[in-house]
């Protein structure tokens, strides 16, 4: 029998690689039974494959789980069910047309028929009802629920099967403030009468209000392991983003001109009800750089997918965007006007959204301006022009192997940025947006990439740089913007700045009001419209 | 029309209908596991075909039935190791099937019998015949009731008896027990089942050869009991009106015993009033013969209210991160 101090979970040297991708490396990790303990790190990070394979969705490639000090092979999710283990996903995993009761039950049934299993579901959850202030109606369909609803679903799904551990994936992600606090409340509740939590998340708020415990994973390693009391947000954010070398670009100071890119009172709620921008008012003017930081899950890919005439489907959107003084339709998607209006875009997801993987780069370097009229001859292509154009952009950005026909899939993550930039770039935009530049690129190909954009912002054109690294925010903007929840943060300019202020304000608190370590803002700040109702 | 004419559309309907129920609910567990199968069609004709060929064999049509069922569910077998092991397409898996079945009756039975792809004729025991229930001679003379109870109820085969009470069963399977549970589960949203720790390999693999076991017995009466053997094609599209039906019946059991009467009631219509006249006007016996799949037609484009197929349909489950 495992006695009260011994671990609720131990992970020792975990290690899971999907092909080339190392997704954890040797992680270690001890949660203490009672406790909420949270693991923090950005998109990507590794977070969820480490739960995954806690709940037996993966074999861990090496490594050792112990389960209330004993070790357990989890080779299927049955194995973790019957550890105590219970999984709330990101993505709810119920049955829509479905009741709560059958919901419930489903998987964890008593016998063959039903009646005697929905019977006793039906008491459980009343007295679940009762003791965590987890209500639902237990003959309501799941697509009846709302999204604060179907997440307590899920959660007294894994109560009726007696998990004393309960990993939550995001759990904040869909929920209004107001619902985020109920589950809160719930998750208190539950800690109190001796379960063990784990809260996977990339918010620090949430992490400071709720957890005792918190780890820091950074690119499929745990870097840290402390008392949430001991910490604040700003170190962990520091933690999260991570030192690494410092990045020097070489560039003259900035002299901007007229506004190009004016928003204000930028505000769009999701096809879910989530309000994902709440109210951005931004100017970034010809030969500047902005850069905007924050964490990734702020509202960022919003933004530029708004920017670039590609809002995600279903979203309601509000505010106003002037380009160069005009104003610039809201809704609809075309970013085939917004190219011809003089906006170029680097996509943050360069294989998704910015290549078509199987095509060859000539093709690629085309995308987007297929229809100009270089590139076409009457009502066909004229493939021998797009080809030398493609040759030339391959040589000036010393793309290698310097070959046009090769299908973007078999070019290096850095040659296929350069590939995008090259495209985006040579347009001679007005504005650029570029988000993450860098990710997955090799030093040679950010240092190359980064001269282009200072260069561009030389030649008296605007740039907006989204970048979750703080090191190149820091060492490409002339002017930094912070965006938290949807919002702005605040502004600085990276010589008056260090990047634990700008940590702080990653974390949504503003070290000019108050010191980091005390408080933490409310999920809404007084005097904004509660999420979606007034779109 | 006499009551007389009546009771003998309807006994014929009954009849008729048979097989498109056994094929419809056969989908209805696949298709509610989330396996599309258009080899339905494919999978009668194979069934129809072995039950044939080994009733004439052995001169037993339970052995046939037998036979039948092994048929079926052995290319329902292939579906599932096509669908749910190899993740293939699951319409060209049944495209496949169709084919497979098509040819291969012919050719084996050419091979075996020489008949022109016909197996020889059933008699006696080989066949399914008729039975009679009990009392039925001597409640005849009852008005009303006891016609029907003779001349409508009784003297079917008991294969016929054997798929009327599948429906209830059926529904009883589908909302009454932990499998049809999970099995209605796995065809919504089979990461549900997954995560509860159930496998969705395992429930669909069940799925299938319940399908398959449905489609060898509506085989078998085709080829014992409504008619004396197999002959070429003797499926006409059956599997197809049964798809349909299953569309019509919103993927429900009672709903498809709903559907699949319809459809055995217009067959049968077509069959006992060739050139039907309506006083002013007689309808050509072509357009009645169409008209089954003429009513396929219409509800497959939709005209029949909105049918929500199982959302997972037709995809191969991959977990994901």
């Amino acid at each position: 029998m495992a006695t009260d101090d011994t671990p609720a979970i131990e992970l020792r040297g975990i290690s899971k690689a999907f092909g080339p991708v190392q997704a954890n490396k040797g992680i270690d990790l001890m949660v203490p039974r009672g406790t909420i303990h949270g693991i923090i790190g950005e998109n990507g990070a590794g977070k969820s494959t480490l739960m995954s394979i806690l709940y037996g969705f993966y074999r861990p490639d090496a490594g050792e789980i112990l389960i209330g000090g004993r070790p357990i092979v989890i080779s299927d999710s049955q194995t973790a069910i019957r550890a105590g283990i219970g999984m709330v996903f990101q993505h709810f995993k119920l049955v829509q047309n479905f009741t709560v009761l059958e919901n419930v039950i489903l998987g964890a049934e008593d016998g063959r028929l039903l009646r005697p299993s929905l019977a006793r579901a039906r008491g459980e959850l009343q007295r679940l009802a009762r003791e965590y202030e987890l209500q639902v109606d237990p003959d309501a369909l799941i697509e009846e629920l709302s999204v604060g609803h179907q997440q307590r679903v899920e959660i007294l799904k894994a109560l009726y099967r007696q998990a004393d551990i309960l990993i939550l994936d995001e759990p904040t992600g869909v929920l209004t403030p107001a619902e985020a606090d109920h589950l809160f409340r719930i998750l208190r509740g539950l800690r109190d009468e001796g379960k063990t939590i784990i809260l996977i998340t990339h918010k620090l708020r949430e992490i400071m209000q709720i957890t005792d415990n918190v780890s820091v994973m950074r690119r499929g390693e745990m870097v840290a392991s402390v008392k949430t009391s001991e910490t604040s947000p700003a170190a962990l954010a520091e933690l999260m983003v991570g030192r690494k070398v410092l990045l020097r670009v070489d560039k003259a100071p900035a002299t901007p001109g007229a506004p190009v890119l004016e928003l204000r009172g930028l505000r769009m709620v999701d096809a879910e009800g989530v309000e994902r921008l709440r109210g951005i008012d931004l100017d970034i003017r010809a030969g500047e750089i902005l850069g905007i930081a924050g964490v990734a899950g702020n509202g960022q890919t919003q933004l530029l997918e708004i920017l670039g005439g590609y809002p995600e489907a279903g979203a309601r959107l509000e505010g106003e965007i002037r380009l160069k003084g005009q104003p610039l339709p809201l809704s609809g998607s075309d970013g085939r006007a917004r190219r011809r209006a003089g906006i170029g875009h680097v996509p943050e997801d360069r294989q998704v959204e910015g290549l078509i993987m199987d095509f060859s780069a000539w093709e690629n370097v085309a995308f987007g301006y297929q229809d100009a009229p270089e590139f076409n001859r009457g009502p066909l292509m004229d493939h021998a022009a797009i080809r030398a154009d493609a040759q030339g952009k391959i040589e000036r950005f010393d793309v290698r192997p310097p070959n046009p026909d090769l299908a973007a899939k078999n070019f290096s993550g850095g040659n296929q940025q350069k590939i995008v930039v090259a495209r985006e770039v040579e347009r001679n935009p007005d504005l650029l947006l570029i988000g993450q530049p860098t990710r997955g690129v090799d030093i040679g190909a950010i240092e190359f990439i980064h001269k282009r954009i200072v260069a561009l912002r030389d030649a008296g054109k605007a740039v907006l740089l989204v970048s979750v690294e703080l090191d190149e925010i820091m060492a490409l903007s002339d002017r930094i913007a912070v965006m938290f929840d949807g919002r702005i943060m605040g502004e600085r300019l990276p010589k008056a700045t260090t990047s634990g202020d700008l940590g702080c304000l990653m974390a949504g608190v503003d070290p000019a009001v108050v010191p980091a370590t005390e408080a933490i803002p409310p999920a809404q700040a007084p005097g904004t419209e509660p999420g979606g109702g007034a779109v | 029309m006499d009551f007389a004419t009546v009771i003998q559309i309807l006994d014929s309907a009954l009849r008729l209908m048979v097989p498109l129920l056994l094929a419809c609910l056969a989908g209805l567990y696949s298709e509610r596991a989330g396996v599309f199968d258009i080899g339905l069609e494919g999978k009668m004709l194979m069934a129809a075909f072995c039950a044939a060929s080994v009733a004439y064999a052995t001169g037993n049509a339970w052995l046939g039935l037998l036979a039948g069922i092994a048929g079926a569910v052995a290319l329902a077998v292939v579906h599932g190791l096509a669908s749910i092991t190899f993740r293939g397409n699951q319409l060209i898996s049944g495209v496949a099937i169709n084919f497979l079945a098509s040819g291969l009756t012919v050719l084996l039975g050419q091979k075996i019998f020489g008949l022109g792809g016909r197996t020889p004729s059933l008699e006696g025991a080989a066949r399914f015949t008729e039975i009679t229930l009990p009392f039925a001679d001597a409640l005849r003379g009852v008005p009303v009731l006891g016609r029907i109870y003779a001349d409508l109820i009784s003297g079917h085969s008991v294969l016929v008896y054997l798929a009327l009470a599948t429906v209830p069963l059926t529904w009883w399977v589908l909302y009454r027990t932990r499998f049809g549970l999970r099995l209605r589960a796995v065809g919504e949203n089979p990461a549900s089942v997954d995560t509860a720790g159930v496998s969705v390999t395992r429930l669909r693999y069940a799925a299938v050869l319940i399908c398959g076991l449905l489609c060898g017995i509506a085989g078998t009466y085709l080829a014992t009991a409504i008619s004396a053997g197999f002959v070429k094609e003797m499926t006409a599209g059956r599997g197809f009106i049964a798809l349909a039906a299953l569309i019509f019946a919103k993927w429900r059991p009672w709903g498809a015993l709903g559907a699949c009467l319809l459809f055995g009631l217009l067959e049968a219509i077509a069959n006992r009033f060739p050139n039907l006249d309506l006083g002013f006007v007689t309808v050509p016996s072509m357009f009645m013969n169409a008209l089954p799949y003429i009513l396929t037609v219409i509800i497959l484009a939709g005209f029949v209210g909105r049918a929500i197929p199982p959302r997972a349909g037709g995809e191969p489950y991959v977990k994901e991160r």
